[in-house]
């Protein structure tokens, strides 16, 4: 026992985060967007901003920005004014944390939000067409721009909710997140190559899915290949797991709408 | 549908071969796939494709569900006159497409 | 050789071998319905087509293809039509293109599905009446219409 227990408090505390540390497992040098990993023929998807699919849903979204909406008939243009400047940068700060209600909210939760309190108008559905074009649209002003969210203050329960998460094995197939996006990103699945699992991207065009998702959607994918309950959409875990996500991406730039196999 | 047409190099010369492409918004149904409640979702895709150069037709396609979704097609042209390039589809549901955009061609 | 490396150059000798035993069996492909409704027993030469498909495709749902025709597409000379289809889709016929006097350059970009490993085949109808071809054999990783998610 004597021996068994400085052995455990090892094996913790390589395989733990550590309480006080924010040390990414993978550091700032080594981060790799999921484009790194995907074909030659995937990445001329996504190079070409003409022929990049993703592309549709941002300029549907750049028509509905200026399309009045619900009972007061205001757009988010109304608001907003030109989304080039002012929504530039915004996706590079989510998921965070509504100061109003206290709720942590990403991109796709605040446009719900502002389409119902503010607009007056039914908060659109998960991966519903509306949603996903003023999700791209808003999420492509900050291409190129690095990820810096903010994981302290009130987003602090949220941000240790997502690290737990991450690292928990869960699933039939009892994988953890970190199992292969952090012990074993760059090795190949099958006939695939583990990316590192950032959510820079997203929304993206998946060439599986033959249209624009969220990231809501991937880590569904994720849940239903390790054989794990699929929680519905908007469940908390997904925000909180987001923002983990968001952390350990911190400095990689935007690509949205990104491209992937 | 939303779609985008492009045009390189524009304006074009006259005589000049210019590249088209268009990008539509389709979902190019195959048919095989089923909804999450096991029902087969029908096929929809778009058949034809014409596209008119000033109202002549400069391309024509026949598609089926062996073209992927949002559909992606480039071909060429010969620059001859300014005017207008004119792009008119119909899928397997008889939902008509059209899509406009510009050629500008100097001397 | 890195993964991504090793990868290609194991499509690349799958497809080779692919290939050469293509090209043998290429006199049988005239009996192929979907050349005879297009070519209607005129022979089809092998050339002046080229048909370019990447070797290796991780989703068959989007693959991209490139079909050019050695052509001098003037008001006598020049592409009417090109033929693409496939060995293994549940529906073969994949798309015909339709170009003419007016085309310039007899080349078309698209992308387009694939049901798994297999040939994908263009024949060019020419404004003389003779009819060319190339084919174009892809490993693909998820098949479209066959694997669902």
């Amino acid at each position: 026992m004597s021996r068994a227990v400085p052995l455990l408090a090892a094996m913790l505390a390589l395989w733990s985060p550590g309480a006080a540390g924010q040390e990414r497992r993978i550091p700032a040098g080594e981060l790799k967007s999921g484009i790194a990993f995907a074909s030659p023929e995937v990445r001329a998807m996504q190079a070409d901003d003409f022929s990049n699919p993703g592309m549709l849903w941002v300029e549907k979204g750049a028509r509905l920005w200026s399309t009045p909406a619900g009972g007061a008939g205001r757009s988010c243009a109304d608001c907003h004014g030109d989304a080039r400047s002012s929504m530039k940068g915004a996706a590079t700060r989510y998921p965070a944390i509504d100061r109003a209600s206290g709720e942590l909210l990403n991109l796709e939760g605040r446009i719900r939000q502002c389409r119902s309190e503010r607009q007056g108008a039914a908060a659109p559905r998960h991966e519903s067409e509306e949603l996903l074009a003023l999700t791209a649209y808003i999420a492509h002003q900050s291409r190129g721009m690095p990820i810096e969210v903010d994981v302290d203050g009130a987003a602090r329960p949220h941000f240790e909710a997502g690290r737990e998460l991450y690292y928990r094995r869960i699933g039939q197939v009892n994988l953890a997140c970190a199992n292969c996006h952090e012990q074993n990103w760059g090795r190949t699945l099958l006939s695939e190559t583990i990316s590192q699992g950032h959510p820079n991207a997203y929304p993206i065009y998946r060439i599986e899915w033959q249209t624009l998702g969220s990231i809501e959607r991937r880590l569904r994918g994720c849940l239903s290949a390790v054989r794990a309950v699929i929680l519905p959409y908007g469940a908390p875990e997904y925000r909180d797991l987001e923002l983990f996500l968001a952390w350990r991406a911190k400095g990689l730039p935007v690509e949205s709408p990104g491209v992937r196999r | 549908m939303s779609a985008r047409i492009r045009v390189v190099p524009a304006p074009a010369k006259r005589g000049e071969v210019v590249e088209v492409s268009i990008l539509i918004q389709h979902d190019m149904e195959t048919g095989y796939r089923r909804d999450d409640e096991g029902r087969v979702i029908p096929r929809d895709c778009i058949n034809l494709l014409t596209c008119r150069y000033n109202g002549v037709e400069v391309f024509r396609a026949d598609l089926s569900s062996g073209i992927s979704a949002n559909p992606y097609l480039q071909f060429y042209t010969v620059a001859v006159a300014s005017g207008e390039l004119e792009f008119s589809w119909i899928d397997d549901l008889s939902v008509q497409g059209a899509a406009r955009a510009g050629i500008a061609v100097s001397e | 050789m890195n993964q991504p490396g090793r990868r290609r150059f194991v499509a690349g000798l799958a497809g080779a071998i692919a290939l050469v035993s293509r090209a043998a069996r290429a006199q049988t492909d005239q009996l192929d319905p979907m050349v005879w409704v297009f070519t209607r027993g005129v022979p089809v030469q092998k050339g002046r087509v080229k048909l370019e498909l990447p070797l290796l495709a991780d989703n068959g749902n989007s693959v991209p293809l490139t079909v050019t025709v050695d052509s001098p597409m003037s008001a006598t000379d020049y592409v009417k039509s090109i033929h693409l289809f496939s060995e293994k889709n549940p529906v073969r016929d994949m798309a015909r293109f339709y170009l003419g006097p007016r085309g310039g350059r007899a080349k078309v970009v698209t992308r387009v599905r694939l049901a798994g490993t297999q040939t994908v085949t263009a024949i060019a109808a020419l404004s003389d009446g003779s009819f060319w071809w190339d084919s174009a054999h892809v490993q693909v990783t998820l098949s479209a219409c066959m694997d669902e998610s």
